[in-house]
């Protein structure tokens, strides 16, 4: 082969080698994105049904039960503007309190419930997951310029 | 007093910087060698300067001195000492000075360990380290002042982050920050290489054992933290892709990517344009992840907003940095020439492979992290890449990858004629392909992607054992000692760092194939039966420790009626912040750990009630971790080899057939 042919097959193999890198990288990252939902728009039938996603917001005060002799426990997540029950099976995170934020991933059940499969809930005391505070920020920038329904109107509930 | 001094230490270090990086660079240019001789003294000063300031602001947080704002916000008088010392690095700036100290660190060292560097090339190296030195130290002084005073002084202070509370956080950030600034060394020779046009095998075998160690701390970094994550989080996971661990995990494939790309250029002259773009993106992914982590944006893009100079800043120095470097790299790497030629089988075209590969594993890690960020900052939406893409992404990629790092040793450089190879490595692939078949056998599953696993690190080890073997056969010395000493210490640290990859594959792969993972609800008294393993939950007490009350619950552990060990899982309640932090209880072992956390009490309260217990059976796990070590080792065996000692002595040689024109 002469040089100039040697490096064409070169070049040629590396475009190959990208390309297939390319279409692998993206269709996985298309099949794999979680997007997320807040409450009001899962109460607005616009998550999906099929498809696990993400809620975000507070775990409202007083919902948090357990189901009797198991790890089943069922809580509501608000934005403050809606609601939505979800069950969970597992430990709870540290972080997990009645009033705090929390984000969890899992689906619809056809109950109307989500099924949370992980509840996140991070780092420390004071910090809101960044799902969760934008839930409730769009919740109060839909409902107008109401005065701060906040956490603790939430946590009376 | 002592922090005002501390302050103005840190500003006479950036001037001190300024010196350092103007001065040389006019000397190198002028070829003055009085003006390039400042280069030395300076980086040595700011390393004294920044030292000088970071003990400070140690001493302010050793005292509890709450008068420092730093100091209030992140320390506790409750606080043991080695965390209030570890403190210092807890907060934005504090770490961001600790960064600092690192680079003058390494700029000391330069100054140290370079005595035969050419003087124009070291001026420069060092006056590249410089302006990265400006830069910083700016930052902090503008927008980071760890000084700040606090009026009145709180009589205590805001204590640090619980989660922070743990040995982890002593040795994993400074480790880790010694690797991501170690780049910078490796970055400073490839800018002052396309400055001076002088891009050589010579320059190469310079870089080499500064981008080594760096990438050897990086890795045991790394590796803390994958350890700290396991044990502190209660989850038993020791890789999230979170973002934080992908700021990470970026420059160490470019910098894996570099140290074999710096070999092809050492010995063969090739891959030099090559080489220097990457020494330019390991650091650049190095200031990404610093400033990825430090500017809270992963927390919410809007953090720029809420602080708009650091933001601005950060953005603004990235693009000088990287933009700046590219532009160089753009308009000079014509300059610095192609290198030898090379079939498509040989040693260089598997590297070729090798890093082709690294880096698209690096551009795929890149694209999951960045882009919920793009979109979220575009307002387009929320999303997450969470695990399931990366491990898509990755397996795909990393077992071509691990199948070279079988072959790329043995093979010849120039040319590696294939029959050839398969005579060197047909033991490796029986022994591979054995390993595959009874590994997963021997484990009681048999799993297809585990008998991969096995496959590709049982070939990794065989291959690096086999080359260890032939070697030694073929050696004329006699006597094994004389046969061991007549190779390189760099050649063994690349066997130890190899088999490291092949202990680590082990690992990943038995405790993902393996791992038996129950949240159970247990009664006082009551047992369960986990992977052949006995668990009796005896109950719980409250236990009081330093600055937090502990609720310590006891678990038995029996195995065919014998009792095996005794578990002690923690919830820690810190009395300072109330935070509630969840400490594990593992039993470890070579073939894996029983690893026992707490959950919430679930009936009652006090002592009678029963709790969710999560019990975790992880085979192999703490290979993952040993992996990483055997890396590193090999990593600083390597660097011990003499050739690098006698860079003088050795550089006209094999460097003047390549040199480029000036």
């Amino acid at each position: 082969m002469k040089p100039r042919t040697r490096r064409f097959v070169w070049i040629g193999a590396g475009l190959v080698a990208v390309a297939a890198a390319a279409t692998l990288i993206l269709s996985a990252f298309r099949s794999n994105l979680v997007f997320f939902f807040t409450p009001s728009q899962v109460y607005a039938h616009e998550a999906p049904q099929s498809r696990p996603f993400r809620i975000g917001g507070l775990v409202l005060g007083g919902s948090l039960e357990r189901v009797p002799g198991t790890l089943t426990v069922r809580f509501k997540v608000t934005d403050t503007a809606a609601t939505v029950p979800v069950t969970y099976t597992g430990l709870l995170p540290d972080l997990f309190k009645e009033g705090k934020g929390v984000v969890a991933q899992g689906a619809m059940g056809a109950d109307g419930t989500f099924h949370a499969t992980q509840v996140l809930a991070k780092h420390d005391e004071n910090y809101m997951p960044p799902e969760a505070k934008a839930a409730i920020d769009a919740a109060h920038a839909h409902s107008g310029a109401m005065s701060m329904p906040s956490l603790h109107e939430a946590r009376a509930q | 007093m002592i922090p005002e001094l501390g302050h103005f230490a840190l500003i006479v270090a950036l001037l001190v910087a300024i010196i350092q990086s103007v001065l040389p660079m006019i000397g190198a240019a002028r070829r003055d060698r009085a003006l390039m001789g400042v280069a030395v003294t300076a980086a040595r000063a700011q390393f004294g300067l920044v030292a000088l300031a970071f003990g400070c602001l140690a001493w302010s947080f050793a005292t509890s001195d709450f008068s420092v704002a730093n100091v209030a916000a992140n320390s506790n008088t409750h606080l043991p000492l080695h965390f209030r010392l570890a403190a210092t690095w807890g907060s934005h700036e504090g770490s961001l000075l600790l960064w600092s100290m690192m680079l003058a660190g390494w700029g000391f060292a330069v100054t140290v360990f370079s005595r035969n560097l050419p003087q124009v090339l070291r001026a420069r190296v060092l006056a590249v380290l410089g302006m990265i030195a400006i830069g910083f130290l700016l930052f902090l002084l503008t927008t980071s002042d760890p000084f700040t005073r606090l009026f009145p002084a709180p009589p205590e202070g805001r204590d640090l982050n619980s989660l922070l509370q743990d040995p982890g956080m002593v040795a994993h950030p400074p480790m880790l920050y010694m690797g991501y600034v170690g780049f910078s060394v490796a970055f400073a020779f490839a800018i002052a290489a396309l400055i001076g046009g002088r891009l050589d095998a010579a320059w190469a075998r310079w870089s080499r054992p500064w981008t080594t160690v760096a990438w050897s701390f990086l890795t045991v970094g790394i590796a803390l933290g994958s350890v700290w994550a396991y044990y502190t989080l209660g989850w038993g996971g020791w890789w999230f892709w979170d973002p934080v661990e992908n700021a990470s995990f970026m420059p160490w494939l470019a910098g894996t990517a570099l140290i074999h790309s710096l070999a092809v250029t050492e010995k063969r002259g090739a891959f030099r344009s090559w080489t220097v773009l990457l020494a330019i993106v390991a650091f650049s992914l190095s200031l990404i992840g610093t400033f990825l982590v430090r500017s809270g944006v992963l927390t919410s893009v809007h953090a720029f907003a809420i602080d708009p100079a650091r933001g601005l800043y950060i953005l603004a120095f990235l693009a000088i940095v990287i933009g700046g470097s590219l532009t160089l790299y753009a308009v000079r790497a014509g300059a610095v020439g192609a290198g030898g030629d090379f079939a498509p089988v040989s040693r260089e075209s598997l590297l070729l492979g090798n890093n082709v590969l690294l880096v698209v594993a690096l551009v795929s890690v890149l694209l999951g992290t960045l882009y919920p960020l793009f979109v979220d900052a575009l307002a387009a939406g929320k999303i997450s890449v969470g695990p399931p893409y990366f491990n898509t992404v990755f397996y795909p990629l990393m077992a071509p990858l691990l199948f070279l790092v079988g072959v790329g040793p043995v093979a010849a450089w120039r040319r590696a004629p294939i029959p050839e190879l398969w005579t060197r490595l047909r033991w490796a692939a029986g022994i591979a392909v054995v390993t595959a078949a009874l590994v997963p056998v021997a484990m009681g599953r048999w799993k297809p992607l585990v008998a991969l696993g096995m496959l590709l690190s049982a070939w990794i080890a065989a291959a690096t054992l086999s080359s260890l073997v032939h070697r030694l056969r073929h050696a004329p010395q006699r006597g094994l000692t004389a046969k061991l000493r007549a190779n390189a210490p760099a050649w063994y640290g690349m066997l130890l760092a190899h088999l490291g990859v092949a202990v680590f594959v082990t690992g990943v792969t038995l405790v993902k194939g393996y791992e038996v993972e129950r949240d159970v609800r247990l009664d006082v008294g009551q047992s369960v039966v986990v992977a052949g393993d006995t668990y009796t939950f005896r109950g719980v007490a409250a236990v009081p420790g330093p600055n937090y009350d502990a609720i310590v619950a006891t678990i038995d552990m029996t195995r065919a009626d014998r009792h095996v060990t005794t578990l002690h899982p923690q919830k820690r309640t810190f009395r300072s912040s109330g935070q509630v932090i969840t400490e594990a209880s593992i039993e470890r072992g070579i073939g894996g750990d029983h690893y026992v956390s707490l959950g919430e009490p679930i009936t009652g309260s006090g002592a009678s009630g029963a709790w969710a217990v999560r019990i975790y059976v992880k085979p192999f796990v703490d290979w993952i971790w040993g992996g990483c070590l055997l890396m590193a080792l090999g990593g600083f065996t390597a660097v011990a080899d003499r050739r690098y000692r006698l860079a003088r002595a050795r550089r006209s040689e094999p460097a003047a057939a390549l040199v480029a024109p000036t």
